[in-house]
């Protein structure tokens, strides 16, 4: 029986049930399945850290982070301190090449070369570059420096430094592109030379994306192992010294000791994992700082 | 008249110096190769250039060095890391950007940068203590796989996502006009626009496997020349051999490791330059219409 609010016409909008609606949100729900799939194991990394790294790390605090490392691997007890230091030296030495370095060469690319057949060929091979395994460039600088002038901390920076480069170049640029022409108009209008724009109007104004770029760079680099595997060679105690003698890392440290049988060691390793994994989310958080700051 | 006055010289170094830099480029990827060869020539008169790719046998002591058990492990890996990255890839990169309510997808791409970010030493370390002892999976191609995928999905991801963008907007909202469900739109205006930069992407994620060293030289399993299709067996890739190796290696033995890295220089850059082409024709192609 019709009552008097009912439509004369059974005419819904909403799409009825039928086999292909369910079988798109059948779709929807294993694409959502796919994200949740991969959450998982960063979840057991993230859970595996915390649970056997913060009590190794962080007992005793700041013995694990100050003390060296102990020269009989199987005997317990804390100390990364020379692998911290070790870390920051290499990170610190490969940002202080490639970073000056791939900006310079990313101004090039973007304000003097364009579309010419030169910078074709250089943003081509940067590209080249980026996808040159990290073990290449370790066996790179372990041939053309290690040989000759023995392990050092600079090695490792070098070699980090040849992994940088392109991401910095290919970031830069894109940060580059992002500057109004009117800028440089304006400037060059005022009577300021090219160099002068360039230095005083378009990379300050980019300053932001590339400050973003090159850390995120610096962030993966702070977590490269095999470039350094060569080019430290091993050490135990505090080596402040960049140019001379053997050094060691982070993500060295953890590579010996999680192949280690030793519980000792391996809870060094997790220890280092740990430190490690917090120390390039800070500076991945820092880079979004800048990139939200960037964005506005 | 010179408009550019007494600071044109420094105008000019300026120019000089950022072409130095980017020079730079060139000339590292120059000295890479020489000096590599270079060095790798020993071992590959010793050997012969064919006999050390095609060659079973890889026995430092007896001075014979062939490298095809590890070729052979570099690629089984990297095909288990596609084979399981490319479905949940996808998966994500579409639930993102066609599914996902626009509030989900900065916490979504965050998690996915997380997962970038994570260092591969990390990767090894937990496939070595907790994913190959807890699951059963020993150390072997198959641990190496996993871990391979769960390294490569970010960055396959990301590019899916960039590929998948560049769909024009018009084209999806007729599909859902007519009618389509939202997978229907996917089917008939995403995919055909999308698949060719999706191809490009995924050998990307390729290149990026054949080349990883320390996590796969901690889960692999180190063992000398298996040529299996069983892939719980341990076995060896080229990154991991050198690696593992290097610590104890003699002259022809170190110049054998480095013709190794020289033929993984080779075939992933060639790999790179495939899945590039494909992705710049497939963004050119999908802007110019």
């Amino acid at each position: 029986m019709r009552h008097p609010g009912d439509p004369v016409l059974a005419l819904s909008l909403r799409p009825r049930r039928t086999w292909r609606t369910v079988k798109s949100w059948l779709m929807s729900v294993a694409m959502a399945g796919a994200f949740v799939l991969i959450s998982l194991p960063l979840l057991a990394i993230l859970w595996a850290l915390f649970s056997k790294g913060a009590s190794v790390a962080f007992s005793h605090f700041p013995a694990f982070f100050t003390k060296e490392i102990p020269v009989v691997s199987r005997r317990p007890g804390p100390g990364m301190g020379p692998a911290i230091l070790g870390t920051l030296l290499v990170t610190g030495g490969a940002t202080l090449i490639a970073v000056p370095l791939g900006i310079l060469g990313a101004v090039y690319l973007h304000e003097y070369g364009g579309k010419s057949r030169f910078a074709r060929l250089v943003r081509f091979m940067a590209m080249v570059m980026t996808g040159v395994p990290s073990i290449v460039m370790g066996l790179f600088v372990y041939v053309v420096w290690t040989m000759k002038y023995g392990y050092s901390a600079f090695g490792g920076a070098l070699g980090l430094a040849c992994l940088m480069l392109p991401v910095v170049i290919g970031s830069t640029e894109t940060m580059l592109r992002l500057v109004p022409n009117q800028m440089r108009e304006a400037s060059l209008a005022l009577g300021a030379t090219k160099a002068r724009t360039i230095l005083t109007v378009v990379l300050p104004a980019a300053a932001p994306g590339i400050i973003s770029g090159a850390l995120l760079a610096v962030a993966r680099a702070a977590g490269e192992t095999a470039p350094l595997l060569f080019a430290l060679g091993a050490a135990t105690s505090y080596n402040p010294h960049f140019f001379d003698q053997a050094n060691t890392a982070l993500s060295v440290q953890i590579f010996g000791n999680a192949m280690s049988s030793f519980t000792a060691a391996q809870d060094r390793a997790w220890g280092a994992a740990l430190t490690l994994v917090l120390l390039t989310f800070l500076v991945t958080l820092v880079a979004r700082i800048f990139t939200a700051r960037f964005k506005r | 008249m010179d408009l550019r006055g007494k600071r044109a010289y420094a105008d000019t170094a300026f120019r000089w110096l950022v072409i130095g830099a980017a020079s730079l480029v060139l000339l590292i990827l120059a000295y890479i190769a020489v000096s590599m060869t270079g060095r790798a020539l020993p071992v590959l008169q010793h050997m012969g250039v064919l006999e050390f790719i095609k060659s079973k046998r890889w026995s430092p002591a007896d001075q014979l060095f062939g490298a095809l058990p590890f070729i052979w492990g570099t690629l089984f890996t990297a095909a288990i890391a596609v084979a399981i990255a490319v479905p949940i890839s996808l998966g994500v990169a579409l639930f993102v950007t066609q599914i996902a309510p626009r509030r989900w997808r900065m916490p979504i791409v965050y998690v996915m940068d997380l997962l970038a970010v994570v260092p591969s030493v990390v990767f090894g370390l937990w496939g070595v203590m907790v994913l190959s002892q807890h699951f059963h999976l020993g150390r072997s191609f198959m641990t190496a796989g996993i871990i391979l995928a769960i390294m490569i999905t970010p960055i396959i991801t990301s590019l899916a996502r960039e590929v998948i963008e560049t769909t024009p907007q018009n084209e999806k909202e007729a599909a859902l006009a007519l009618g389509a469900t939202k997978w229907e739109m996917i089917k008939g205006a995403v995919w055909p626009h999308s698949k060719g930069g999706l191809v490009g992407a995924v050998m990307l994620g390729l290149g990026r496997a054949m080349g990883e060293t320390i996590a796969v030289a901690l889960v692999i399993g180190s063992s000398l020349g298996q040529i299996t299709l069983h892939a719980l067996s341990p076995g060896n890739s080229m990154p991991a051999v050198i690696a593992n190796e290097w610590g104890e290696a003699d002259d022809l033995h170190k110049s054998a490791l480095i013709a190794l890295a020289v033929l993984l220089f080779v075939i992933t850059i060639a790999v790179n330059l495939v899945a590039n082409a494909i992705v710049q024709r497939s963004i050119a192609r999908s802007r110019g219409k």
